[in-house]
């Protein structure tokens, strides 16, 4: 049962980005694509009209790890490669608050593959943002898993004989119900691309393209903002699908034909050969979420969240009992 | 003749032949006889064809052991009789297919007494009564089996009735009749032999007949489930693993609690999954065995730096690597006290028989929860797998503890939005170690949660004072923990107070040695039991008192190295004289300790190796 119904624990708070900054000043490079992914979030929140108090903002291991210390709401720094494991427990076990979670490429494509693929297919109602500059910045510059083959950025000292995987159609494939791509320094393509993820009912995904300055110099600010030439002269690299006239979203899920339809053309547009890189919205839509899949299975969850559900009195008894669970057992 | 007040019964068969029910249908019709039952399991890891096969240790007093001697061994097959006659005692009795089995072929005692039932023959005569084809009736043979040996115990078949109505219930329920009229001939073949009247270890019928529906015949991983449900456990992630893998789906099929049992796709998710978890103010815990207890270290260390009330079962099995996967085997607990990088507390335990397993489980939650530490339960396979007839747990005590949240911060206006984003020092430097947590949600209680070294905001740092601070903060929870957990559920000494020997030993070895306890009184010998429960914090001071004043001490475990002999010489400098280990695979008998007993107090043997069992 898809509930179409928005849940988010908005109020008036008159709160302003700026006021969604911690005590901690980040520490990352001048220039780094961070900046802009963390300005983003505190400016969707704000937007959003989000309680910060209700948001559990869990990040990986690295430089992009660290956004979480940065952003005035409950962050949580998970372990290497495992934030996903972190944001789906929280969310299936407390439902109640929203939870984003945001990591590197190496992090989340990488030690955390296995965590990607499989948070597809549970659906559970997040967002994940994936920060991509192609490189390990924190351990100096090795190559992470959307470095192409046979680039070679300064801090290789051989050129990558590893290919790159292409994590729009892997998250399409690994069944994501949202799947978008932008740029950390196209500001308000990326809070607005953030908006719509948190707005998505269902797992949401953003890989979020960003230079990395120090140890990426393929791809430093200057190339996302160049011109590039074609057959129609010269275009900016940036382009976006809405302008191509591509829609990713499924109008109608039950659809089969057109569901189908939509996913392998999502899947080709992931990878449509360019030297642009596209941003929007690649895939979208709406299925029944895990908590929707729970309800729809255990009565017991229909009213409440796990959490919700009572086990002891005012003076700390116990108050669960045991007849259906000795049942099978008494003799 | 005198009829007997125990016994002990085999049946075998391949894997996936219905040894399992066999067993716990004859079990069922022991214990609505009124006797005391424990059943061990053994199996291969394999799904279907090797050999298996379960022993039900039947007495008119309560049990928590297996004996080696087999009295009756039930078999439907050919190969139980050639891997297991050998075990059967003189006089006993071997029940098997005359068309499959040659008994004067097998490595048995003359003694034994032959009951050779044509189940074929039986069947087809069930299927001419019930008007169905024979072949649709195969599956009776067990129930034969079964059958046979309950007449040879001259137990009533009304008990075997019961326990077939008990074990098939609702779809299922129709299943009772045709195995009831299968068991029925099964008797009225029995009476035919001779050797029926006469035969030596005929079950006394149970003068102190306990109350219908005030006893459980389950096993050590249903007892765990059902203390995490007590608990209020709402959410249990797990990688499907032996022997872990049977609590969650006992769990899983109890959704009517509202617990979510969430299969991930790994080990380290279903870690971190719980971490996530517990966090958010949930009751929450994962389970595994050895090879997924060694992926978990890091999500461990995670919980314990950020102080998250994770709860871990550890299913303990053979190791090192896959190692025996479907054997009994104390091998985790060094790893378990040592286990993630760096220092940080923990809390470490194990429970020793079904009781306990309800009852750890239950506190498990309480002990994370209050002192903020993750919580490692290891588990035995040997009491996972063992079935056992225990009173309904009592429960009347037990009380829950949620620790030191904090759910309304004072001085906050929550109308105003800039006071509710207000940072909380959730980890505060308090006396005890514990600092009050807030949970996502609560206005102006946010803070931020790292696996590097913090602030009491969660802010990383690396200044050496605050480091010094927190991990000191963090390590006074492991003082306070052990000042407040009742000593009992630490370590108990069972037996006399004054002993010629004591016994050391932790985990499902309780059981066999008090039960050995009352053969050694029986023999005038005065032996008494320290049972180790908690490990990390390790009970220093009660522990070094009781071994001070032990006369003579040995140690048992199942166990390659006597990891709990090593960790008391680590914690208390105290080396344990006489050593006894085994490492098999399978489990300790009553047998064994007695032997150990006599190999230590006669013999002066300083380790002692033990291999009772297949």
């Amino acid at each position: 049962m898809v509930t179409k119904e928005r849940t988010l624990p908005t109020m008036d708070t008159k709160l302003k980005a700026f006021n969604l900054k911690s005590d901690r000043n980040p520490d990352w490079c001048a220039g780094c694509g961070d900046f802009g992914i963390l300005n983003a979030i505190q400016q969707a929140v704000v937007e959003l009209q989000l309680a910060p108090w209700k948001v559990q903002f869990f990040t990986g291991i690295g430089c992009s790890g660290k956004t979480s210390q940065f952003a005035q709401m409950y962050g949580i720094h998970t372990l290497h490669g495992r934030v996903l494991p972190f944001a789906l427990g929280a969310k299936i076990a407390n439902p109640h608050n929203v939870v984003l979670a945001a990591g590197g490429d190496g992090d989340g494509y990488g030690i955390g593959g296995g965590h990607f693929l499989h948070a597809g297919r549970r659906n559970v109602d997040i967002t994940y943002i994936v920060y991509n500059n192609e490189v390990y910045g924190l351990t100096k510059g090795q190559a992470s898993p959307t470095l192409e083959v046979g680039e070679q950025p300064k801090s290789l000292p051989l050129p990558h004989i590893s290919q790159a995987i292409n994590p729009l159609a892997l998250a399409i494939a690994s069944g994501y119900t949202y799947v978008a791509r932008s740029y950390s320094f196209d500001a308000k393509h990326l809070k607005k691309t953030i908006i719509e993820a948190m707005n998505h009912r269902g797992v949401s995904f953003i890989d979020v393209h960003q230079p990395c300055p120090t140890y990426n110099d393929l791809h430093p600010k200057e190339y996302y903002t160049e011109k590039v030439s074609s057959g129609d002269g010269e275009l900016p690299r940036i382009q976006y699908l809405e302008d191509q006239g591509y829609s990713g979203v499924v109008e109608d899920a039950s659809n089969k034909d057109e569901y189908n339809a939509k996913r392998t053309a999502a899947i080709a547009k992931a990878y449509e050969a360019s030297d642009r890189v596209v941003l929007g919205t690649y895939w979208k839509v709406d299925l029944p979420t895990y908590s929707d899949r729970l309800k729809d299975n255990f009565p017991t969850l229909r009213e409440h969240a796990p959490i919700d559900i009572p086990f002891h009195d005012d003076e700390m008894r116990p108050t669960t009992d045991l007849a259906s669970a000795y049942a099978e057992f008494l003799i | 003749m005198s009829r007997k007040t125990e016994t002990s019964w085999m049946i075998g068969g391949p894997q996936g032949s219905g040894v399992d029910s066999s067993a716990t249908l004859f079990a069922r019709a022991m214990a609505a006889a009124g006797y005391w039952v424990y059943g061990k399991r053994e199996y291969h890891s394999n799904i279907k064809g090797k050999h298996s096969y379960f022993q039900v240790r039947v007495n008119h007093e309560f049990v928590r052991s297996h004996i080696d001697p087999v009295h009756v061994l039930a078999t439907f097959e050919d190969s139980t009789a050639d891997i297991h006659a050998h075990e059967i005692v003189p006089n006993g009795a071997l029940i098997y297919d005359p068309g499959l089995t040659k008994p004067e072929t097998l490595e048995m005692d003359a003694s034994v007494k032959l009951f050779p039932l044509e189940y074929e023959e039986i069947i087809r005569e069930l299927a001419d009564e019930m008007n169905k084809p024979a072949a649709k009736l195969g599956i009776v043979k067990n129930t034969i089996a079964v059958a046979a040996g309950c007449a040879l115990y001259g137990v009533e078949l009304d008990a075997v009735k019961k326990a077939l109505e008990g074990m098939f219930t609702g779809k299922k329920a129709k299943l009772v009749d045709v195995n009831y009229r299968a068991a029925k001939k099964a008797y009225e073949v029995m009476a035919k032999f001779e050797g029926l009247n006469d035969f030596e270890f005929t079950m006394a019928p149970q003068t102190k007949m306990p109350e219908e529906g005030t006893r459980l015949l389950m096993n050590g991983a249903a007892a765990c489930g059902i203390g995490k449900l007590k608990a209020g456990c709402r959410f249990q992630t797990y990688y499907s693993i032996t022997p872990a893998v049977d609590e969650c789906i006992y769990l899983e099929g109890h959704s009517e609690y509202g617990i979510v049992v969430y299969q991930a796709e790994d080990e380290i998710a279903s870690v971190n999954m719980a971490n996530g978890a517990a966090i958010t103010g949930a009751r929450v815990a994962t389970a595994t065995s050895g090879p997924g207890f060694c992926l978990k270290a890091e999500g461990i260390g995670w919980a314990g730096m950020n102080e998250a009330p994770t709860v871990i079962f550890n299913y303990q099995r053979g190791g090192p690597s896959t190692g025996l996967p479907t054997r009994n085997e104390q091998g985790d607990l060094l790893f378990a006290v040592n286990i993630g990088h760096g220092d940080f507390p923990k809390i470490v335990m194990a429970p020793g028989d079904m009781e306990e397993c309800f009852e750890d489980s239950f506190n498990c939650f309480n002990f994370a929860e209050r002192y903020q530490t993750p919580v490692i339960v290891l588990v035995d396979k040997a009491l996972a797998n063992s079935t056992q007839t225990i009173n309904i747990f009592p429960q009347e005590h037990l009380r829950v503890d949620r620790g030191e949240v904090v759910h309304k911060v004072e001085g906050i206006d929550e109308s105003d939005p800039l006071q509710c984003i207000e940072k909380f020092p959730r980890f505060k430097v308090t006396e005890s170690g514990i600092s009050p947590r807030t949970l996502v949600g609560t206005p102006g209680g946010l803070h931020f949660l790292t696996g590097d070294e913090h602030t009491e905001h969660g802010f990383i740092t690396e200044v050496p004072a605050i480091r010094m601070e927190m991990m000191e903060k963090r390590a006074r929870k492991s003082v306070t923990a052990l000042r407040e957990i009742p000593e009992h559920l630490q370590y108990k000494l069972y037996g006399p107070e004054e002993a010629d020997l004591t016994i050391i030993g932790w985990g499902s070895s309780k059981g066999v040695i008090i039960d050995a306890l009352d053969r050694l009184k029986e023999q005038g010998m005065a032996v008494n039991y320290l049972h180790m429960r908690l490990f990390a914090p390790f009970p220093v001071e009660g522990i070094t008192n009781i071994l001070n004043k032990a006369k003579k001490k040995v140690i048992i475990e199942s166990n390659f190295s006597n990891q709990l002999a090593k960790l008391i010489r680590m914690e208390t400098g105290l080396d344990i004289e006489y050593k006894a280990v085994k490492y098999t695979g399978r489990p300790l008998s009553q047998c064994e300790i007695l032997d150990t007993v006599e190999r230590v107090m006669v013999k002066d043997e300083r380790k002692v190796v033990l291999s009772n069992g297949h």
